[in-house]
């Protein structure tokens, strides 16, 4: 069985149907890319994957011995974040939190977790300084590394890039890439960068408050859906060079 | 300045409203850092108005503070914040219409059975004189719980601050901890305010928290701080208001916006020197 499967779901969001006719599955180690305008329903359907909205129609389940808070989250970033007082290690930490239950403290094993997750993603020189003066791109790396102490098998990335320069935005792709293909882990990210995300993901989800592609990231290139998306977000790419 | 300590510490009524006023000072700050990270810093300020409802409400029926408040002030804590976290009513504006509806309440019902005396400013204002005996013995007790849950709760209480949809999507019940925040505040606010004034109480939470932050980088010092800073700015309040016979409440404050001030100079300083090295 698949790592998640959606049966022909739907989600409403404040009694709208956000988005509906959802059927897809991702498998162990794929890369999922999720694309679409603002409101196409991506937050909704995050929303539905972590279980924290029920489905109005349909159903999602969860293979492998995947469970809902198995899956490592990296939420956008909340203006009450950007100048908060917590060291990075504390940030980190926090991510084993939700494995611990009812126990109130911290073992030696989680702190050796998320030190781990520091080193792995380059920040573990970064454990003692705020978070709140690190750079855009630093703090990505914190979250990421406590979503990397919330699972095993899963991360749901939510616009991991929003509001990172060029240089920065490459470097987070290729550490997403790469803790895809070396450690196995399945990924699913929310993008609005449809050129990154072909460029990197196995498979592609692109949303229009429907199903309006789902496969593999080849076909979605050769697609009309694909076709006409690319061709718009490079054409307003190029406007904007151009305007400036 | 031994002297005078020694002098204030010969009455009883002060020893007694000192040691509860430290602890709920304590966890005033505790709590603080949370609540003014979580911008909830106004839920605190809409409790104490309530207070002042209950209070007016408890001497009318002749019945012991503390028993009539607090469980009333819970209930309010709970409503708040089910408001404050639905976006479809604003949230300031459901503070401030319980608030001055707990006010109205509490004026009238004063004005029907006591009338406007000495007992209104000191709801209003506090007063060091407001604590008997029992209310010291169950001040003491649940300032004690108050302490101790947000020990045991600290790193749940920080997951919840930093990042509530991260915490909730991991599986860390974050509407109970959200109530365990709320009903912890609601306990000290209503300790606190016969002694700090239904007025004045929410400082306790919010400048402490305030002024830690201006200086420390780590939620945990952070949270350390604030309780030193309560604590120092609550005895020395305490001690200026015995000397120079001002309000106990109003003192305190007084402090507070020192320390604040005083902290906010020393981080200015320090961000200075960190330029001209670079």
């Amino acid at each position: 069985m698949a790592l998640i499967t959606c049966q022909d779901a739907s989600f409403a969001y404040e009694g709208h149907i956000a988005v509906s006719g959802l059927s897809f599955q991702v498998n162990s180690a794929d890369y999922l890319c999720v694309v679409g305008e603002n409101g196409s329903g991506k937050s909704t359907l995050i929303k539905g994957l972590l279980r924290l909205k029920t489905p109005q129609s349909g159903r999602v389940m969860l293979g492998e011995g995947l469970k809902p808070d198995g899956i490592g989250y990296l939420p956008q970033q909340t203006a009450a974040q950007k100048d908060f007082p917590a060291s990075s290690y504390e940030v980190v930490l926090s991510g084993r939190m939700g494995a611990k239950g009812i126990l109130p403290f911290y073992t030696q094993d989680d702190k050796d977790i998320a030190g781990k997750n520091m080193e792995r993603l380059g920040i573990g020189q970064l454990r003692d300084r705020c978070y709140r003066e690190l750079s855009g791109g630093q703090q990505q790396r914190v979250l990421l590394a406590r979503a990397l102490c919330a699972t095993k098998k899963l991360l749901l990335l939510d616009e991991p890039v929003a509001g990172l320069d060029p240089v920065v935005t490459q470097e987070l792709y290729r550490l997403i890439a790469d803790i895809n293909k070396n450690e196995g882990l399945t990924i699913i990210m929310v993008s609005h960068d449809i050129h990154s995300g072909v460029k990197y993901a196995s498979h592609i989800l692109h949303l229009k408050n429907t199903q309006a592609f789902f496969g593999p990231a080849e076909d979605y290139i050769k697609s009309s859906v694909g076709r006409r998306f690319i061709g718009e977000t490079a054409e307003g790419a190029h406007r904007a060079e151009g305007g400036e | 300045m031994i002297n005078t300590l020694i002098e204030m510490f010969s009455y009883t009524f002060l020893v007694r409203a000192v040691v509860v006023g430290i602890l709920v000072a304590i966890c005033a700050a505790l709590l603080g850092v949370s609540l003014v990270l979580k911008r909830y810093a106004m839920i605190g300020d809409g409790l104490s108005h309530v207070g002042f409802g209950t209070l007016a409400i408890s001497t009318a029926m002749n019945a012991a503070p503390l028993t009539v408040s607090i469980p009333i002030v819970v209930l309010a804590a709970f409503l708040l914040l089910r408001i404050s976290e639905n976006s479809k009513i604003k949230g300031d504006a459901a503070i401030a219409l319980i608030s001055t509806s707990s006010l109205a309440v509490g004026v009238i019902v004063i004005s029907l059975t006591t009338g406007m005396n000495t007992d209104v400013c000191n709801y209003l204002f506090g007063s060091i004189l407001a604590m008997n005996k029992d209310d010291v013995q169950l001040s003491l007790v649940l300032a004690v719980v108050v302490l101790a849950m947000f020990v045991l709760f600290y790193h749940k209480i920080f997951a919840v601050t930093f990042d509530e949809n991260f915490a909730k999507a991991t599986g860390v019940k974050t509407n109970l901890y959200n109530m365990l925040i709320a009903f912890l505040t609601a306990i000290t606010i209503v300790l606190g305010m016969r002694m700090m004034g239904a007025l004045l109480i929410s400082s306790l939470i919010i400048f402490p928290a305030l002024t830690s932050m201006r200086l420390c980088k780590k939620f945990r010092s952070v949270t350390i701080c604030s309780a030193v800073v309560s604590v120092v700015c609550f005895f020395s309040g305490v001690v200026i208001s015995y000397t120079q016979a001002t309000p106990t409440g109003a003192s305190v404050v007084i402090v507070n916006i020192l320390a604040f001030m005083l902290f906010w100079a020393a981080n200015s300083i320090k961000g200075g020197f960190q330029n001209e090295k670079v």
